[in-house]
Formats: structure tokens, sequence, C-alpha cells
């Protein structure tokens, strides 16, 4: 268990040359990169870049041929996911995933007793994702939106250091983006790290910290939302001929 | 033991991994591009047996092969028709609802034979030609043991060339590939599917009248084959022709060395192999879907989580002071109304009480932990059998009584442990494996279990003896052990399994071992299964073979279905209308098996939702 404090000097998240191949293609290609506590990352990069191969690596879905992904000093390596949930890692997936059959409040409690937390907790834990209005709809009814805003408490629920967050806005309208991503900056002011995948550049620029872009499964960019957008690498990557 | 005998036993390995394969492959097929596991490809097998038989019997042993083919065209006949009627209506069902659609054809065909043939076997001819033994270097076997050896490796070649080399097999890749592409292709799915279907069952029904000549075609023939099949894929690959082929060859051959090798001591302590041929198939199961879950040539299968109707939280709503009532009213019905009719009733009520408790502790499996059993009547008669042992060895009643569920939990423990790493048709199809050997247990461990026979004179203790006091010590059992298992249901537990049914990936996200909790759940499933099994010796007095068999299974997902999957009283409800159902209509009618067939394919096309169901149907439109 990672401590309440993190007393260290080190990143929180640092992931070190790993590397993944499916039959022969090396869809991470030795990549490295570091995430600090209190910090907003985006990972993007266009499509086969290898971005769900790599939050398949740190959520324990998949594991690396090579390297090594430690969080506050200690390797995640070989722990399955729910070890790493109880590490106080909290994940949201492209396509939401709830507990169908539950009220949201029951989804909260479930997602709290997992990790060994009060149950009682729940009321505050959807207030953070600014979900509480939903409390006591049936997770099966949820518009998409709104169960993304569930997904996101169901996130926080495993009292996180780290979210990962795979495309949190996707299929959102507008205004729901806006507040989805807002709770978002709240809890990274909390000293929570999230790191996300999104492909609406408005919510990348808008909310990032810094960007972090992979192309065939290596870093090709690592730096503040403006070097990137200024970095004639990636507009080659986005507009080139590889966008095609 | 000689080399040349051991060779000997490899070469009939041969012929027994042929008829493996015929068997499985047709199966393997059907799935791979319907994805619907045929409950009935045991009885096309049989069908198939029975019809070569008939054939045989009227035009003389010389038209042996013509009665093969017709056999085999007649098999699939029957299939193309089952597929257009019937399971066409299926396709996006649950898959719990196919396999119980299905096995109502194998309580038809089996009452179909029954009518036609009658209960007596009936002994295959001497293939003419193929009648003596063929000698090569120090090796004997039947010469027609070597056309089986042939036949297998022959059929692989041309199934793979057809899906390899022609029109229809490239259809068959691209729908097993993706079925809505496939579509989009303008491939005429139905059609396709209605062949596929065609050409397993003819598989099947080929496969039953090649081993005419090695076993009689009889009416037990079908549950052992499907079994037997079900392991072949499993091990094999579920859709994988050339898998089905390795694992028949490796299940065969290693059973082959079983019988080879004897009785040998291995430090000091004597061992006959021949009689761990079971232990040896359950092995050989155990380490290759340890190692590889997915089966041999099998893809890996993502873990979908499991679709759920808004209706099955009925299973956990706390119930308001109308449900409190109802169900005091129910108990006090269910108990007065016995007390006051005749000793016959009171019977009848204590097995209704039974199969409630066993049909509970099912639902909770297959409602609220969405985990697909279709081998659950292994609990309930080791849990009768272990009471019955115990009681044999002069335990007091309560000991074994306790005993019963014990080891129940025990023995799921284990097969749970391997069923749990699959889900969905694997873990259905896993479970049966594990129940088939289960039985075969029981059937062949003479010394133990009786055998055939099973054991006898398991009366209750003097102060129980009467009728009357043993309903109602069941009635307080059931009633308990039902009302722990909606508290476990209700509780923290009950929400954690949910979940991982619910969303698999959400739950472990969430920090919950969703393989342990799902193991966990199979093995509570287990032990409320084992008490209903001991609470069921003792009001019967006997115990057989026929309590842990198949059907068995699946009268337990009949009950479920039929009293609901959703419902609290669903299983009070499924277990009272088929037990009274079956002992009416097995004391009026021969043939009450394809009348249950009948029945089950009424609900799963007309009422998937059961009797809870439609009670909700009711209530919400009268409101």
């Amino acid at each position: 268990m990672v401590a309440g404090t993190l007393a260290m000097s080190g990143p929180l998240l640092a992931v070190r040359g790993v590397t993944r191949a499916f039959g022969g293609v090396e869809a991470l290609a030795g990549v490295s990169f570091d995430v600090a506590a209190g910090e907003r990352v985006a990972l993007i990069g266009p499509n086969g870049a290898g971005k769900t191969t790599c939050f398949n690596v740190l959520g324990g879905q998949l594991a690396p041929d090579r390297g090594d992904v430690q969080l506050a000093g200690q390797s995640l390596l070989g722990l399955a996911a729910d070890a790493i949930a109880r590490r106080r890692v909290g994940r949201t997936f492209q396509v939401a995933a709830t507990f169908a059959s539950m009220t949201v409040r029951e989804n909260v409690e479930v997602a709290l007793r997992g990790v060994g937390r009060d149950a009682g907790l729940a009321r505050a834990t959807l207030e953070r994702a600014a979900a509480a209005d939903l409390a006591d709809r049936h997770a099966g009814t949820l518009a998409y939106g709104d169960a993304k805003r569930v997904e996101f408490a169901l996130a926080l629920a495993v009292d996180p250091v780290l979210l990962l967050m795979d495309e949190p806005t996707a299929g959102m309208l507008p205004r729901d983006r806006r507040a989805l991503m807002d709770a978002v900056r709240m809890a990274t002011a909390a000293g929570i790290a999230v790191l996300f995948t999104e492909h609406d550049m408005d919510v990348v620029f808008g909310y990032a910290d810094r960007i972090i872009v992979l192309d065939r499964g290596r870093v090709l960019a690592d730096a503040a939302p403006d070097a990137v957008r200024a970095d004639p690498r990636v507009q080659a990557v986005y507009l080139g001929e590889d966008a095609a | 033991m000689t080399l040349a005998a051991l060779a000997a036993q490899l070469v009939n390995g041969l012929a027994s991994a042929s008829a493996l394969f015929l068997l499985a492959a047709g199966l393997t097929l059907i799935f791979g591009v319907t994805r619907i596991v045929n409950f009935a490809h045991g009885s096309l097998y049989m069908v198939g047996a029975y019809g070569a038989w008939a054939l045989v019997d009227r035009f003389g042993p010389a038209s042996f092969w013509a009665a093969v083919a017709a056999a085999t065209l007649l098999g699939a006949v029957l299939g193309a028709l089952a597929e257009r009627g019937v399971l066409r209506r299926l396709y996006d069902a649950p898959e719990m609802l196919q396999l119980t659609a299905t096995f109502a054809f194998v309580l038809i065909t089996r009452d179909a034979l029954l009518w036609l043939f009658g209960a007596e076997d009936r002994l295959g001819p001497r293939v003419p030609g193929l009648a003596g033994t063929l000698t090569l270097g120090p090796l004997t076997l039947p010469q027609y043991d070597a056309v089986l050896v042939v036949a297998g490796p022959l059929v692989l070649v041309a199934l793979t060339l057809l899906v390899r080399r022609t029109r229809f097999g490239l259809y068959v890749r691209a729908a097993a590939e993706n079925r809505v592409v496939a579509g989009a292709l303008g491939i005429d799915e139905a059609r396709l599917f209605t062949l596929v279907f065609a050409l397993g069952a003819g598989l099947a029904a080929l496969a039953g009248a090649l081993q005419l000549p090695r076993e009689p075609a009889n009416l037990a023939m079908d549950l052992p084959a499907v079994a037997d099949a079900f392991v072949v894929t499993v091990v094999g690959g579920l859709g994988s022709i050339p898998g089905a082929f390795v694992a028949a060859l490796l299940i065969a051959e290693v059973k082959a060395l079983c019988i080879g090798l004897g009785t040998q001591t291995i430090g000091g302590v004597p061992i006959a192999f021949p009689q761990l041929t079971l232990v040896a198939e359950f092995a050989v199961m155990a380490v290759v879907l340890t190692l590889r879950p997915q089966g041999l040539f099998g893809r890996v299968a993502t873990a979908l989580p499991t679709t759920t109707l808004p209706e099955q939280r009925a299973l956990v709503a706390r119930g308001g002071r109308a449900t409190l009532l109802a169900a005091a009213a129910i108990a006090l019905v269910g108990i007065a109304g016995p007390l006051l009719a005749d000793e016959y009733v009171r019977v009848l009520a204590t097995d209704i009480l039974v199969a409630t408790l066993f049909a509970a502790s099912l639902q909770w499996l297959l409602g609220t932990g969405g985990l697909t059993s279709f081998g659950h009547a292994a609990y309930f008669g080791v849990g009768a059998y272990a009471a019955a042992l115990a009681a044999r060895h002069g335990w007091p009643f309560a000991a074994a009584l306790a005993w019963g569920p014990l080891a129940a939990l025990v023995w799921a423990a284990l097969c749970g442990w391997f069923a749990v790493r699959s889900h969905g048709v694997y873990l259905a199809m896993l479970t049966l494996a594990f129940a088939q050997i289960t039985w075969a247990a029981a059937f062949q461990w003479d010394a133990v279990t009786g055998g055939s026979n099973g054991l006898f004179g398991l009366w209750p203790p003097a102060w129980l003896a009467d009728r009357t006091r043993y309903f109602l010590f069941t009635a307080v059992v059931v009633g308990g052990a039902w009302s722990g298992l909606r508290a476990i249901t209700r509780g923290r537990f009950g929400y954690a399994v949910r979940a991982t049914r619910d969303s698999p990936l959400r739950a472990a996200a969430s920090g919950i071992p969703v393989r342990h909790t799902q193991w966990r759940a199979f093995v509570i499933a287990g032990g409320f299964a084992g008490l209903a099994g001991a609470l069921y010796t003792f009001a019967k007095g006997s115990i057989g073979p026929d309590a842990l068999a198949i059907p068995r299974s699946v009268d337990a997902i009949v009950m479920v279905l039929l009293g609901g999957l959703a419902s609290w009283f669903g299983p009070l409800a499924g277990a009272g209308v088929f037990t009274w159902l079956q002992d009416t209509l097995a004391r009026t009618f021969d043939y009450w098996r394809a009348a249950l067939g009948a029945l089950i394919l009424a609900i799963v096309l007309l009422f998937p939702g059961g009797i809870g169901g439609a009670w909700q149907w009711l209530r919400a439109r009268s409101r």
C-alpha cells in the first residue's frame, strides 16, 4: 500500500523502456516518461500509435515484453488489475464500464468496498465527481454522458494517487465534457495525477499541463502544450502523409 | 507388460481418437460459425447409430456402407430442421437459453427413439469383409478398427479442404471471423447457418453410424457422447477443427496408455491404471485449461461484460412489507396445505422443498453470479452420497447431514477452481464435463457407491422417521438455508459477485479480484446444492447415480428458468411447478421426457422471463 502522503522525491509514475510486440509488430518500442503528483498529462498520437497498449500495460491488463512501470518507486509489473486498483490507481475506460444492475450509489459503494474503504463515503465521492444528482438512478439506464460521470466517480472511489483515463470525453455533449474535465481539474488540484488519452484537441490543449505524443510505439515529443503545438515533427505526424 | 501389447493399446487409441474426433468435429464446426453449443449433438450421434441399425436390419449386413451414408443424411436433415424451426430464433439469446433449448431436443430425441425402437440395445452388424483381424508385425487389431484409424484423418483432410478451398468454406471462415461483416458482404447468413448445422449434424450421425459395429445402439449413448465431445472441443479450442483432432488424439492416447499400463506398483503402492481413465481425462483437461484457458488451438476470447436484464434487480431489491407478507403467506400455505392433505402430498411437498433449495443455489450461480453451470447436479449428488456414506459408517444423523454440504463444498472448490478460469459457453461445457466425470465415478466405483444400484436403507433417525415430521424438518432447514442464501445475495459479497457479473473489467478496476470472487460464489452454490442433496438422501432412503446425472442438472436449470432468473420466489415457483408436473406426467404418460422437452421449448421461445417475469409483467400492466 502506498502511504497516504507521498513523501518522496522521484516522479509518482515512472514508465521505463516499455516494449510490447504483437506478432512481430512493436506496438510499444521502448517508451519512457514520468508523471508527477498533481499533474495532468495527455497521451496523444494517431491511430495505432500505441496509446491503448500503453494504457493496458499501466492498468495490468497486459504484460510488457521489456521495461518497467513504477508507482511511487514500486514496480507495478506482474500485478493484476485489482491489485493495481488497491495501489490507488483509478481507471476509466474508452467505453464507460459501470455495474448496470445497480443504482449509481450502489455502484460507488461496491467500488469503495472493493479497495476496503467505507461505503459511507459514497455521497462525498459522487460530489467530487460532480455526479451527486445521479445517485438514485439505475446505472443501466443512464445516458452515455452520465455514465461517463459515474465512471469517473468509480475511479475516484479507489482514493487514487493516479488516474488513468482512456478517452474521458468521447461521445459526450460539449457541456458535459466541460463539467467532467472541470471535475478532473479539481481532482488534480488535490494532488491526484491524471494521465489521459483524448482525440478532442480542444480538451487536450485546454486541460493538459503536458503532452506526450506517441508515434508508432515511440515517444515523439514530451513537452508543454505550446511547445508540442509548435513542434514540426508532431505536425508532420498529424497532418503529413501519415495522417492519410 | 510387453512393448507389443503397449503398441497394440496405442493403435487401439488411434481408433478411439478417430471416433472422438468425428464426434467433436461437427460440434466445433457449428459453434465456430453460429456460436451455438449444440447439446443435442450426442442425440444426433445416437440417431446415426439407430438409423444405421434399422437399415442394416432391413436390408442385411451387405448394405452397411449404404446405411451409414443414409444415416448421415438423416442426421443432416434433422439438424437443418432443428436450425430452421427453433434455433434460428435464438441466435441473439443468452447462451443459457440456447443450451437449454438444445437440451429439449435431447429429451425429445430419446423418447422418439424409445417409441420407435423400444428400450433394448440394438446390436450392430459385423461389417462384410472387415469382420476379421489385421496383423501388422507383432500387432493384431480388428480390421474394422483399422478403417476407423483411417476415417478420422480422412474426415480431417476433407473438412480442411472444404473450409480452405471452396466458396462455402470461404463463407464459413468469413462468418466465423465476423458475422456483421459477412452479412455486409452479401453472404446469405440464414442459408449458411442452415447448411453448417446440417453438415455438423451429419458428422455426428456419421460418427454414431460408424460406431455401430463396435458398440450397440442404445438409449443411454447420447449424454456420454456429448460430454466427450465437449471435453474434446474445449481442450482443442472451441471452433478449431485441427484442435479437435489433436485433442481427440491426446485424450484417446492417454486413456489407452492407462489401460495398457495395467496395474503397476509405484513406490510399493499398487495402482490400477485402467480404473484411472476418467481421472486421466479430467487431468488432461485440467492441465490444458490451466496452461491455455482458450484450449490448444483456440483464440483468446475477450471477457465481455455479461449483459444484464433490468429485471435482474428484483433479485436484490429490498423487499417491502408486501414482500414480507407474501413470503409469510407462501410459507403458511406451503406448510399448512400439505399437513392437511394426505401423506402423498407431504412426500411430494418434501421433494419440492429439496428441489427449491437446489434451484435457489443454481439461481445464485446463474442469476446473481452470471456463471452458466450445466453440471450443478454434481454438487447435489456429492452432498447426497457424502451424507449417505457417513450414515453408512454409523455417523449420527446431524453429522451425516452436515457432512453432505461440506463434501460438496470441497468438490465445488476443486471443480470451480478450473471452471471460473473460463466464462460463457466454455464454463457451461466445463461444468458439464466435471458433472459427467462425477457421475461416472459414482456409477463405476462399485465398492464405495454401490455402482448403478446406489446405496439403500438410509432413513432418518426414529424421531424424524414419520413423513410428516421429516417434511416439517425439511421445511425448517430449507427455509433457513434459503434465507441465508438470500442474505448473502443482498449483502456485501452478493454485491461484489454482481459487480463481477455486470462488468468484470470495472470490478477489477475497483479492486475486486474477479476470478477469486466468482470461485467463492461457485463454492457457496456447491455447498447449498450439497445440503439439498443430503436432505434428498434421507427423504428417499436411498441414493443412486441418477441423482447427479446430467438430466438432473438440466432439471434445475428448467426450474430456475420456469420460476424466473430474477424473481426472489422463482426457485419455489419453478421447483413447485416442475416437480408437480414431472410427478403427474411420469405417472400417467410413458413419454413424459418428450413432453418436458416441449415444455422447455415453450418456456425458452415464449416466456424467457419465467413465472416471475410473467408476474412482474402482469403487475406492471395492471398499474
